[in-house]
């Protein structure tokens, strides 16, 4: 229990105290935009660091991931806190973290298993973690690991943790399928059934019908839309061609076979895989070719779709793990954080017709509240669940009309530029677990701002349900 | 000189632009919210598609609307009207199936891109098209209505739909004239391909999505000429079977016995356009083409002459005008809105307000009495997702919007009321007290009621320019009509509002003048009572709702009675009577008075004129009525007393009693009159109502028949005075 006042000392900020730290005089900011390309490189330690008075720092100490593969390969016997324990014991070895170190453990899953449903605590257990560790587990789509993360930076900021595992898992080489809700109606009857005669007349009543399996939906429960069929939609409304789509999957799947082969994906631990061999690299990057991919017949509309499965991010499993600390704390500890994480929104709109755009608008939100402007930005990295989402996004952040009619702006924020952009590859190359992409993508700006030498990152992401994540990340000066 | 040339050439209704290697055609009436295939429109577009066969650089044409709501909403019924003789119409049919000849056998393939309603020559226009590209949006619906507006579809309609879906499939689609769902259409055969309806993007949804479908047809256009896209399908096996089937003349006769005994049991041979569309396809099937093309002209032809049809289409246009507000916009617009009576009527208020995007509050004095009415919408609304016209997401958003109370909480906020309570004027001036001393000082007060006189409910009001009548009608959610009530004290922004709220609710609205049973039930009352008497002259139920049934009513006499409940029927009867006195006299009220007293109080109570068991469609005549009868038998009048004589006293007492409402300034108009008997009683469509009906069969006719029954039953025939005004002068008509 703290006294009333000094919590809102961290909730509530007056305006006036945070416009004097947003706006920095035009001048200066421009000199640092136009850089030229070769002096990207150098660290540029002039701009303002967004640390605001009164709010705790808090830092990315270090991030790791499982290679991601495609479900049903290498991993398609384990269970989903197997995956998550594997990151775990990753982030502690990478670290060296004391294990009765970590106040708290969250993690992020979307598809649950249902024996394991808390998975933060199955997995932290299993990992070797202080069972006096608590951990819970949270889900809001792709942008599931997200919110484990920000849960973990309101935690030490509210003053209750200093230190955080946060993560993400999904398993989806086995997904929970359920007997039909007549069979099991029938079935937790038949616990009840007192006599022989009762559990007969039970048995007796099942039919055929009552055998057919249920699936876990594909489909937005609120709209019955499959999330390809919505993406599709919506590359018809910002008038994505089939062509722009598949350009942007190879660069996506290009770039990734790039950074692979540069071994710059340093956040991959390998894994030995009980039973099977050890992986160690991602097994979805398929640098392909305009006439491969222009081959692919349309996946969810058809035949005039422009979305396919090659221009698609593909079933994957994986998890991933980060360490986050108060500044204080990990400088305590003698770590050499990676990067602040700094301020961060979720929105969320028609799950219907903006299904998948997130980005647009959190982008010029978040942006917006850390007082920065699009140019600002040295690293971006926005998930790719759709080579046509992510092309809808940028089309929507470039368009006046766009932010004027849905969004209130006056002007739009412009368009990521592409030299920036996901250079790393991204979901549609590396995989996407559900639950483990937002981690991954946080952790990518932190190694790529200390790689690329620039000082801004901002990640975004789209989520089911029409919900969408942004965060803008500061490098750590070195 | 040329320039005046030019712009009286300038095409204003259909343009084109050539894409590469395909002509899209764009129709757009400048004067319209709808395209019709109008003499302006059709001779535009052939202009059009003379300009493309004749450009080499065009191999295909794209033929889209540029209205978002809208295809070809069906051919221009002014067009039809403005003829004089039936030869005159086979003409304008004729001259639509050569276009459509034409479009059919175009060497260069047409796509319709359909988005919004294609109906009627619409319709035919599309099927004539060598392909289909419809829109997946909830306002894109296929059909041909013609059946409903007494025609047939006339320009090759009749001949192409049974090629198209199948002679079943075409005859429901003609005979119903129901509207078709993109998807349905596409399961049907009637769309080849389907496309869905996009969100916002870089321009509005529906200009996008019209774009987008333009895009996707022509896309289709090319695939047709690259053959990338066949045009005959692969049979599937169900297919073959099928056409093996219909191929045997000795099915096909059966199908054509079939549908036409379906048709003259549901239409009882009154109403023609049934009966001349299957003659048509049958002509077209077994005689070939040219006697099916000209069968389909001269069918139309005579049926536009019919009074059937020029009834049918005075429904329309009087619908149409039922759907508007002559009262403006409300200075206000109702946001909230609560029910006080969570009973059948109550609940079912609530039901079609509550998905107008109208925050609704119930209220009920007793749990059980809300329950039910909560389970009444909520079923309401899950039938509909069993029909696919909403998600069970939506329903359940939907419901979020509906608040159901035992107090007055919330009531600070509502901006209309409606009380549906029980029709006692105690309890009416109990509950407007109540309710007065809790609404803010703009809330409307509107009262439900089928017979109470609104300005006696509104004696107990503090602000009587506030308080109006709605009067729905049972089930709500499935009768069009609401019958809106004036007192001269009610201000016309609280008639505005009462209009608005019940035009959002999907009503068909007649605005009436105060009285007792206003204008509906006043007219139902002396019918009834007729009715009575009929009985108690020895016609049983079952006899008397042939007769009723036979003259176009949908719901025969007897049945209307256990349906709207003995004891409301008795109510009503005894209330009225006190009224207009001797008048409105006939059969005796005891008769509906004993019954009450012995249970039968029709369906609700499981007896009435009939005994109504569940899960049972049929019924049986309730046998304890005989006997009850029996007490009070008169004895019937052979003069007056032919199944003809016994039709016409029933509906001649109807007549007459609208007609002496239109005479004392109730109604507004004759259109309203015969709108709200039709939608609100049930008065048989083919005849248009009791206006029309007294324009078409002559006033001089019924008065000369309701004097002979003056002569037996006195003044309960006698005809009023403008009834009596239009039978000296045969150029009077109520519609011109």
């Amino acid at each position: 229990y703290r006294p009333h006042g000094l919590r809102q000392s961290f909730t509530y900020r007056p305006h006036g105290l945070r416009q004097s730290f947003t706006y920095r005089p035009h001048g200066l900011r421009q000199s640092f935009t136009y850089r030229p390309h070769g002096l990207r490189q150098i660290q540029t330690k002039s701009k303002k660091t967004l640390a605001k008075p009164g709010v705790k720092n808090i830092v990315l100490v270090e991030g790791v991931r499982t290679p991601f593969l495609l479900s049903g390969t290498t991993y398609a016997d384990l269970m989903p806190h197997d995956l998550a324990r594997a990151a775990l014991q990753g982030l502690l070895h990478k670290t060296s973290l004391p294990k009765d170190a970590v106040d708290y453990i969250i993690y992020g899953t979307v598809i649950q298993e249902v024996k394991t449903s808390n998975v933060a605590r199955e997995a932290s257990l299993g990992a070797g973690f202080s069972d006096k560790i608590p951990s819970h587990t949270v889900t809001m789509a792709c942008i599931s690991s997200n919110v484990a993360m920000t849960t973990g930076v309101g935690l030490i900021t509210a003053g209750q943790c200093d230190t955080i595992v946060a993560g993400g898992v999904e398993f989806m080489s086995d997904v929970p399928i359920r007997h039909s809700r007549k069979m099991r109606k029938t079935m937790l009857a038949l616990n009840r059934a007192k006599t022989l005669g009762q559990r007969l007349s039970l048995i007796g009543s099942i039919r055929m019908a009552h055998l057919t399996p249920e699936l876990p939906a594909v489909a937005e429960f609120s709209t019955a839309e499959t999330m390809g069929h919505s993406a599709d939609r919506l590359a018809a409304a910002f008038g994505v061609t089939r062509l722009e789509q598949d350009e942007f999957a190879l660069r996506s799947h290009t770039l990734a076979k790039q950074a692979q082969d540069a071994g710059l994906l340093s956040d991959v631990i390998s894994f030995k895989v009980p039973g099977r061999d050890t992986v160690a690299k991602d097994n979805g990057i398929r640098p392909s070719s305009m006439e491969q991919l222009a081959k692919l017949k349309p996946a969810f509309i058809k035949p005039h779709g422009t979305v396919t499965a090659a221009n698609s991010s593909f079933l994957t499993d994986g998890a991933s793990a980060v360490l986050i600390m108060s500044e204080e704390k990990a400088l305590a500890m003698g770590y050499k954080p990676k990067a602040y994480l700094r301020d961060f929104v979720f929105v969320s709109q028609d799950p219907k017709d903006q299904l998948l755009l997130g980005p647009a608008y959190g982008t010029p939100k978040v942006l917006a509240r850390a007082g920065l402007t699009m140019d600002d930005i040295d690293v971006f990295e926005f998930h790719e669940a759709f080579a046509g989402q992510i092309m809808a996004n940028l089309k929507a952040l470039d368009s006046d009309w766009f932010a004027q009619t849905y969004m209130g702006r006056k002007v739009k924020v412009g368009a990521p530029a592409m030299e920036k952009f996901n250079l790393w590859g991204g979901s549609l190359s590396l995989g996407h677990p559900f639950g483990a992409t937002g981690c991954r993508l946080v952790t990518t700006v932190a190694h790529r701002l200390l790689k690329e030498g620039g000082q801004y990152g901002l990640v975004a992401a789209c989520a089911a349900g029409g919900q969408g994540h942004a965060m803008v990340i500061e490098a750590y000066p070195q | 000189s040329s320039f005046d040339l030019s712009f009286f050439l300038a095409r204003t209704h259909v343009n084109y632009e050539v894409k590469e290697d395909v002509a899209v055609i764009r129709m757009n009436d400048p004067n319209s919210k709808v395209n019709t295939l109008s003499v302006r429109m059709q001779n535009e577009m052939i202009e059009v598609f003379n300009e493309v066969l004749a450009n080499d650089a065009v191999h295909s044409a794209v033929l889209i609307s540029s209205k978002p709501g809208c295809f070809i909403a069906g051919a221009d019924i002014n067009m039809i009207q403005a003829c004089n003789t039936s030869e005159e119409v086979t003409k304008l049919s004729q001259e639509g199936q050569k276009m459509f000849e034409r479009i059919e056998k175009s060497p260069k393939p047409i796509v319709a891109a359909i988005n919004g309603s294609c109906l009627g020559g619409g319709l035919e226009f599309a099927i004539a098209c060598q392909y289909r590209v419809a829109t997946k949006s909830k306002k894109t619906v296929l059909g041909t209505p013609e059946v409903m507006l007494g025609l047939l579809p006339g320009a090759g309609g009749t001949q192409r739909l049974p090629k198209m879906v199948g002679i079943p499939g075409a005859f429901d689609m003609m005979l119903t004239g129901r509207n078709i769902k993109a998807d349905k259409a596409k399961k049907m055969g009637l769309v080849h391909q389907l496309v869905d309806p996009l969100g916002p993007g870089l321009k509005s949804p529906e200009e996008r999505t019209i774009e987008y479908l333009e895009e996707v047809a022509i896309q289709c256009a090319r695939g047709i000429v690259h053959k990338k896209i066949l045009l005959t399908k692969k049979k599937g096996m169900m297919q073959k079977v099928q056409d093996y089937v219909m191929g045997i003349a000795f099915v096909r006769q059966q199908i054509y016995k079939n549908v036409n005994g379906k048709v003259m049991k549901m239409s009882k041979g009154l109403y023609p356009a049934p009966l001349k569309i299957i003659e048509s396809v049958k002509a077209g099937l077994e005689q070939g083409p040219d006697s099916g093309y000209l069968a389909e002209a001269q069918n139309f032809g005579k049926l536009a002459m019919t009074s059937e049809s020029n009834a049918l289409i005075g429904l329309y246009h009087g619908q149409v005008a039922c759907k508007k507000n002559r009262f403006g916009v409300p200075e206000r617009p109702v946001k909230n809105l609560a029910i006080l009576g969570a009973g059948l009527m109550g609940a079912g208020i609530a039901q079609v307000t509550v998905d107008k995007g109208i925050h609704t509050v119930l209220k009920d004095t007793t749990v059980e009495g809300l329950s039910r009415g909560q389970q009444q919408v909520y079923k309401g609304l899950n039938d509909k997702i069993k029909k696919k016209a909403i998600t069970s997401f939506e329903r359940d958003s939907t419901l979020s919007s509906l608040t159901g109370q035992l107090d007055y909480s919330g009531f600070e906020k509502a901006d209309m009321v409606i009380e549906a309570v029980f029709e006692d004027i105690n309890i009416k001036h109990r509950v407007i007290k109540e309710v007065e001393a809790v609404i803010p000082p703009h809330c409307i007060f509107a009262t439900n009621t089928s017979a109470l006189p609104i300005k006696d409910i509104a004696a107990a009001s503090m602000r009587p320019e506030k308080v109006i009548g709605m009067h729905y009608f049972s089930p709500v959610d499935k009768m069009q009509l609401l019958e809106i009530i004036t007192t001269d004290k009610t201000s016309k922004d609280t008639t505005a509002s009462a209009v608005a709220v019940g035009l959002k609710q999907g009503k068909v609205i007649i605005v009436v003048g105060d009285g007792p049973g206003f204008y509906t039930t006043r007219c139902l009352a002396p019918m009834l009572a007729e009715a009575v008497r009929v009985l108690q002259e020895g016609v049983n139920p079952k006899k008397l709702d042939a007769l009723t049934t036979g003259f176009g009513f949908p719901v025969g006499a007897a049945t209307l009675a256990d349906e709207v409940g003995i004891d409301v029927a008795a109510h009503v009867a005894e209330d009225l009577g006190k009224a207009f006195g001797s008048r409105f006299g006939g059969g005796n009220v005891d008769v509906l008075k004993t019954m009450v007293e012995r249970g039968f109080k029709g369906r609700k109570s499981g007896k009435g004129c009939y005994v109504y068991t569940p899960g049972l469609k049929s019924k049986d005549v309730n046998p304890d009525i005989d006997d009850l009868l029996e007490k009070f038998k008169l004895t019937p009048n052979p003069s007056v007393s032919s199944d003809s004589d016994v039709q016409y006293r029933l509906v001649s007492r109807f007549v007459n009693e609208a007609v002496m409402c239109l005479q004392e300034g109730i109604l507004n108009g004759p259109v309203e009159g015969d709108i709200g008997a039709v939608f609100g009683l049930g008065f048989p469509p083919c005849l248009g109502g009791p206006f029309r009906f007294v324009d078409t069969f002559g006033a001089d006719k019924l008065v000369e028949k309701m004097r002979r029954y003056e002569e037996v039953y006195g003044n309960h025939f006698t005809p009023c005075q403008l009834l009596l005004d239009h039978a000296k002068d045969s150029n009077k008509r109520f519609h011109k």
